[in-house]
């Protein structure tokens, strides 16, 4: 077993009433790429900020490189690379400023650690002497990520850094992270995109302050205990309706152009769906096994939650 | 139901921000009750053509009706006639849910005694009754999903503007939003929807897709996947956004 990079035991953080983490306990390994994947509001950017230091926990301990976060958040920061929700650069400053700029504050220049952001900043080279004001949503998500490594940190944190971003650039800062990842960084990033938990190695489906699963992205979808179909007709909204009404199903999520039917194990078969949803005046009715995705294992998982 | 009379139509709209072109020779129609899906890739211009639809910004060019009213000349009766939601900015978090109605339902326009009626219809609809005077910070997330989109159209609007709406939303909350969103369009309001969940494409009656200012493709999903060979909106958006960054 290699040694844990982030260790965290029992953490919980209350604003007032609201309850944002609740007994979390977790261990990230070296190198590895982690996710939290979890809606607006589940505790994100609370675990994050208790662990990059900037907030503490109302009970539970937290570890980052063998380093407490209460007692030695000093040295905590040396060694941790922080790109928080919204954009930490400074938007008056160019692409080079904003990047020497975080290299002077830790100590180091940007030729001294080129090599770990050459792929990410050669893409936004040609704009160096923009001010990241001007940069697209794109850019200035590559340059951020620019900043947070120029230190060469141990750990960095990426929270929703694609978030808002389109479905393209989405792709692209996954492909850097992967990258990222044969320089040995243990990478913690959060989404609230349930399609990106298959690019992470392992990730924790977070909803309402609590961790409802962690593990493997493809165990996860093992772990999924009801069979699954993918149903299609002309009529799509009226489709949702009737296979709700219809006794025996689990539950129905639309998803694009298909609705996904989990069936209870009580004998039923698609034939009798076929058959039910003709009666109801449907046509060109499609019904297909799937496996299923992260999306349709957390909407289970939020369910039987509650 | 979606029919053939046109609530929007954009003719060769060019909006220029100096040298930069947001929006080059724009040109479509959006038909009455139609759910009309606009994406496209971050800078791509959607932000620039909502804005001058909802009559917040001039055109450099071009001719532009929503409603039936221009866009240079009765910019009022436009702002009379839509509803728009974000998921950026939506209730007031420190307002109650009722003060929340009131204020949206008097900024669009609505008289008192109609303000009282509205509202009670509207709560007694969501089932927030219980929920009046509770502020909007303190209510679960799905009911602040519902309720932003319900005061959105609370003055009855002909067209509801939905700017990436579901962002950030859990993946059940957002699906409770499209049959929100289908609610409405089966009423007759017209809905024009941003979104990057390419699943949400699906659900468009229409779908356009900018690149770079220009409109690259304007078809229903299922044509759209045809004409590009692809087995869903996912695919479609990455094949025409990555084809002109290559370029």
């Amino acid at each position: 077993m290699e040694n844990p990079s982030i260790i965290v035991r029992n953490i919980s953080r209350s604003y007032g009433s609201v309850k944002a983490l609740d007994d979390i306990s977790f261990e990230i390994l070296k190198g590895e790429l982690f996710g939290f994947i979890g809606p607006d509001g589940a505790g994100k950017t609370t675990l994050f900020r208790i662990l990059a230091t900037l907030l503490l926990p109302d009970e539970g301990t937290a570890s980052v490189e063998g380093l407490d976060v209460v007692k030695d958040f000093k040295k905590i920061r040396k060694i941790l690379g922080y790109m928080p929700g919204r954009f930490s650069l400074y938007m008056d400053l160019s692409v080079e400023e904003n990047l020497s700029f975080y290299a002077t504050i830790f100590g180091t220049t940007i030729e001294e650690n080129y090599n770990l952001i050459k792929d990410i900043y050669r893409q936004i080279e040609p704009f160096k002497k923009r001010k990241a004001g001007q940069l697209s949503g794109g850019m200035k998500q590559k340059l951020a990520l620019c900043c947070a490594l120029i230190h060469k940190p141990a750990v960095i944190f990426l929270d929703e850094p694609t978030t808002g971003v389109d479905a393209v650039s989405r792709m692209e800062f996954w492909e850097m992270l992967r990258r990222l990842k044969e320089s040995n960084i243990t990478i913690m990033v959060s989404t609230p995109y349930m399609d990106e938990a298959s690019l992470c190695d392992r990730v924790a489906l977070i909803q309402d302050g609590k961790i409802m699963k962690i593990s493997k992205p493809d165990e996860i979808v093992a772990d999924y205990r009801h069979e699954l179909w993918a149903v299609r007709s002309g009529r799509f909204f009226e489709l949702l309706s009737d296979l709700r009404a219809y006794p025996g199903i689990h539950s129905v999520h639309a998803f694009g152009q298909a609705a996904h039917v989990a069936f209870d194990k009580s004998g039923m078969t698609a034939e009798d769906l076929r058959k039910y949803l003709i009666n109801n005046r449907h046509k060109d009715v499609v019904i297909e096994e799937i496996k299923p995705t992260i999306e349709d294992c957390f909407m289970e998982l939020m369910s039987s939650e509650k | 139901m979606t029919n053939n009379e046109n609530i929007i139509t954009v003719k060769d709209l060019v909006k220029k921000f100096g040298h930069f072109v947001a929006n080059d020779h724009l040109n479509f129609e959006v038909r009455k009750g139609e759910i009309f899906g606009f994406l496209g890739a971050n800078g791509a211009g959607k932000t620039t053509a909502i804005r001058i639809l909802c009559g917040l910004s001039y055109p450099t060019s071009g001719e532009v009706k929503v409603g039936g009213f221009d866009i240079y000349t009765q910019r009022n009766q436009i702002k009379r006639n839509i509803g728009y939601m974000s998921q950026k900015f939506s209730l007031y978090d420190d307002l109650t849910v009722y003060e929340n109605i009131r204020f949206y339902a008097g900024i669009y326009g609505l008289g008192r005694k109609e303000i009282t009626i509205k509202a009670a219809m509207l709560m007694k609809r969501l089932d927030l009754e219980s929920a009046k005077d509770k502020l909007i910070r303190d209510i679960p997330q799905g009911w602040k999903q519902k309720l932003a989109f319900s005061v959105a159209i609370i003055h009855d609007p002909k067209i509801v503007f939905l700017d990436e709406p579901t962002g950030g939303v859990d993946p059940i909350i957002r699906r409770q939003f499209w049959n929100l969103i289908y609610e409405a369009a089966r009423d007759g309001i017209t809905v024009f929807v941003t979104t990057h969940y390419m699943d949400e494409a699906e659900y468009c009656d229409r779908v356009t897709i900018m690149v770079d200012g220009k409109i690259a493709a304007l078809d229903t999903p299922s044509a759209l996947k045809k004409t590009y060979s692809a087995t869903n909106m996912n695919e479609v958006f990455l094949k025409l956004a990555r084809a002109t960054m290559v370029a």
